[in-house]
């Protein structure tokens, strides 16, 4: 059982929780993840380690409200537990020897992003971090981002927060500018990674994505995260979840990130405890 | 008098026609009567074959004796004294190929159902014993097991009972590794599992579950926080893939991802939320035992069809021969001698078929096995909305890449020396998958008991 000693809205569909986790902490580097069961009947599911502090034992975790297991963890406040919390899992992110990166953050991405700026600006790197949203109402973390890059470039889609554009907008202009990026991270919906990617590859920028596909163990046992890299299959769990942006096969990362979307989730939606107890209250 | 009957008494089974549709236990176990009925079978030989080949050595004739005698609890004791899972051997061994083989009764009719009334006597135990186990005293020695398998779960019960304080660190959030997720419930009921591991909570034996180990703790940590000895039972978890076209497609499973998501996950029961294709017509691809559960539990989620897809032919499928008669009394569609070459999909990443192509028997291989070669031109399609791939599973590598000085050969499997399954880094010992590869429930059970007794003598004489 692990203890919530914190939880915060950061935005209507972004909950940020700290949860204590000494062993998790004490291991935890930029770019791993948890896995979190909120019950007996709960589906096992994946989350960023956001951050940590291996001095108070406690993670962070930064989920959006998008299906059944992030709505029922939802329902947790301060001092309720979850009962299971696995970490960290994953391969570190490799964020040595770089002189000047951009981070590029789409909307939940942020969290997943925020610690590998926050990384590289503690390690000394040059850090311009892009991060953008849908609209203003959803921005998070904009304030931590901020204090981790040497410039922060906040974009939107609808220009609501008065800088219309996508994050690759951004991107391409300072590129043009000369920006001299050794290396690109780029961590958000598939489409962004990968539209992020075919913008890097004429100028030979290294570009790392960090891949959310479905998962069950996060040990390399089922074979459910498996993607195509290089022409390779790779076990996002176990050899990533980074992996050079120029060689992900993102439509069928996309695809199969739909198999339990589409026709079940109809089916789904009627399954999920939340929605029966709302129905029973 | 023996009773000279050739046949074994038959086990009282599920119908075929409706246990193809429930996870219920297919086989429902002997009775008292049936039991000694059949235990009059045993001769008692003097030579006792049988007993050379169960690989734990269980001193078959005399348990046998005391279920004639109706002595079921002193019959239970007997098995104990050698092995610690009976209730789950009695269920999963492949006796045919072991104890049974050997059995004298054999010669002439059918072998004594030695894993029948092995079965039985632990369910009886299981059933009807209300004695507490005593934790034996605490001889102050700390070990640590990782993985909660058959051969995790054997060395920390041994270590247990000589009054070590062990700890087994399990990755998953249940303890029980393949038993657990692996083998169906219709075969092995979990709450038979989940029992055995309570008893050795009762020896004192702790269990830390959701511990990655190699990710959280590395085995270097555990030697320096004062676990005088390391057993990794780890298991054979990594799946193996065809390398065919089209296995990255949605409907596209690893056996272990299918088994996972039913029996550990328990997609099948309303109440959970794990989600899980429930496929009209499937292609399971193999002929192991995981691809006669994998199978089997395809029909209990409602499928029509239910293609087994070997490549060899059936006298060379290496699951239990039991397996491949329920599998097929439950109407598993046997397509052996067939390959498959590609999966083939919709425009939305959806399997819509499988391609095979037919094979013939050629000359044998390293194996001995004859190898099986495509007939030219043979390919057809398969018409599945799934596929599962079930063609076996590697050691997992996380605790051997993260443990300087743990050598493993190039299969993956960790070297020990088979006397005392000492590994090359001093004070960590393993068995089970982890060592041979996939194998069975009694060889881990016995690897990890043989394991316990070298660390037992490893710390007495590091301590002296
Ligand atoms: C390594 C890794 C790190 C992740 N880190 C974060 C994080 O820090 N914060 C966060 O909010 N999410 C993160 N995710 C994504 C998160 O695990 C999914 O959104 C999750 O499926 C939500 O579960 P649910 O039951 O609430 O949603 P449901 O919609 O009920 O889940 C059902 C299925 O929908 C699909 N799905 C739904 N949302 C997504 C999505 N955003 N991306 C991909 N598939 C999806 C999946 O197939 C999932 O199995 C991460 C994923 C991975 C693999
Ligand atoms: C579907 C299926 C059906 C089978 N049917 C039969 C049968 O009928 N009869 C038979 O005799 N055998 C059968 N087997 C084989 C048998 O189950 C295995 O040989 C046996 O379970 C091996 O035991 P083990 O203790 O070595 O490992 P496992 O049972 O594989 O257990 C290993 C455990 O270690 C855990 N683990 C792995 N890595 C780590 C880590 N880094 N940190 C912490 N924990 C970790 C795993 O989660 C798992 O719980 C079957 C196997 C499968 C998959
Ligand atoms: S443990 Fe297995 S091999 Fe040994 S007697 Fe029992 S069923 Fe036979
Ligand atoms: S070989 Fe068969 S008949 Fe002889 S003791 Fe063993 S079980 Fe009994
Ligand atoms: S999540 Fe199971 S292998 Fe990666």
């Amino acid at each position: 059982m692990f203890k919530i000693v914190e939880k915060t809205a950061l935005n209507p569909s972004m909950t940020k929780m700290v949860v204590e986790a000494p062993l998790i902490a004490k291991k935890a580097k930029p770019g791993q993840f948890i896995i979190f069961r909120v019950d007996e009947y709960g589906e096992r599911v994946p989350l960023t380690i956001a951050d940590y502090d291996a001095e108070k034992g406690t993670v962070t975790i930064i989920y959006q409200k998008v299906g059944c297991s992030t709505k029922l963890l939802d329902t947790l406040n301060e001092g309720e537990y979850i009962l299971d919390f696995v970490g960290p899992l994953g391969v570190p992110s490799e964020l040595e020897g770089y002189k000047k990166v951009a981070v590029i953050g789409g909307g939940a991405g942020c969290a997943i992003a925020y610690p590998q700026a926050k990384a590289l600006y503690n390690m000394g790197t040059k850090v311009d971090v892009i991060a953008g949203f849908r609209n203003t109402e959803l921005i998070i973390l904009e304030k931590e981002m901020g204090e981790v890059s040497d410039n922060f470039y906040l974009m939107t889609d609808d220009g609501s927060n008065g800088n219309k554009g996508f994050v690759t907008t951004a991107l391409e202009q300072n590129i043009k500018n000369g920006a001299g990026y050794d290396l690109v991270i780029a961590i958000g919906p598939v489409p962004m990674m990968r539209a992020v990617s075919e913008l890097t590859r004429p100028y030979g920028i290294k570009t790392i994505v960090s891949m959310n596909p479905i998962m069950i163990d996060g040990t390399g046992m089922c074979g459910g995260c498996r993607l195509t890299v290089g022409g390779k299959t790779k076990f996002a769990c176990v050899d990533g979840p980074d992996f050079d942006g120029h060689e992900v096969d993102y439509n069928e990362l996309m695809k199969r990130n739909i198999t339990y979307r589409n026709n079940e989730q109809a089916a789904r939606e009627k399954n999920c405890r939340l929605v029966k107890n709302v129905e029973v209250n | 008098m023996a009773n000279m009957i050739p046949k074994r008494t038959p086990m009282p089974e599920q119908a075929p026609e409706v246990r193809r549709r429930n996870f219920d236990e297919v086989a429902t176990g002997y009775t008292e009567e049936m039991a000694i009925h059949e235990a009059t079978r045993c001769l008692n030989c003097k030579n006792r074959p049988c007993v050379s080949g169960c690989p734990v050595n269980i001193a078959i004739p005399d348990f046998i004796a005391n279920v004639v005698k109706g002595d079921f609890e002193e019959a239970y004791s007997v098995i104990t004294k050698t092995s610690s899972l009976p209730a789950v051997c009695g269920r999963v061994c492949p006796q045919e190929t072991q104890c049974e083989s050997k059995c004298v009764r054999g010669l002439k009719g059918e072998s004594v159902g030695i894993g029948r009334l092995e079965r039985f006597v632990a369910d009886y135990h299981l059933k009807n014993n209300t004695e507490n186990q005593i934790k034996p005293e605490s001889n102050g020695h700390k070990v640590a097991v990782i993985g909660s398998g058959p051969s995790g779960l054997t060395c920390a019960g041994s270590l247990a009972k000589l009054g070590y304080s062990v700890t087994v660190f399990e990755a998953f959030h249940t303890a029980g590794g393949v038993l657990m997720y692996g083998i169906p419930e219709f075969r092995l009921p979990k709450a038979i599992v989940q029992k055995e591991i309570e008893g050795l909570k009762k020896l004192g034996v702790e269990i830390k579950t959701n511990m990655v180990m190699g990710k959280v703790m590395s085995v270097d940590e555990l030697l320096e926080e004062g676990y005088e000895a390391v057993f990794v039972g780890t298991g054979a978890g990594l799946p193996n893939f065809m390398g065919m076209e089209g296995e990255g497609l949605n409907g596209v499973y690893s056996a272990n991802e299918f088994l996972t998501r039913i029996n550990l996950m328990k997609a099948y029961k309303e109440e959970y939320d794990t989600p899980i294709i429930r496929p009209k017509n499937v292609a399971v691809v193999g002929g192991g035992n995981v691809a006669m559960d994998a199978s089997r539990s395809a029909l209990r989620l409602g499928a029509e069809n239910v293609y087994l897809v070997y490549r060899r032919s059936e006298e060379e499928m290496p699951a239990r021969k039991e397996e491949i008669n329920h599998a097929k009394e439950e109407g598993v569609n046997f397509k052996v001698l067939n390959n498959p070459v590609k999966v083939m999909g919709d425009e939305n990443g959806k399997v819509i078929g499988l391609e095979c192509v037919e094979m013939e028997l050629g000359e044998p291989d390293a194996t001995g096995r004859r190898r099986p070669v495509a007939k030219e031109g043979s390919n057809f399609i398969l018409d599945v909305d799934a596929v599962i791939i079930a063609i076996g599973n590697a050691p997992n590598p996380l605790i051997r890449s993260t443990t300087k000085g743990l050598e493993a050969n190039k299969k993956g499997c960790i070297i020990v020396d088979e006397e005392t399954m000492a590994t090359t880094k001093e004070g960590v010992y393993a068995g089970g998958d982890a060592v041979t590869g996939a194998a069975t429930v009694i060889k881990a059970m016995g690897a990890g008991r043989k394991a316990a007794t070298s660390i037992d003598e490893y710390i007495r004489n590091k301590n002296n």
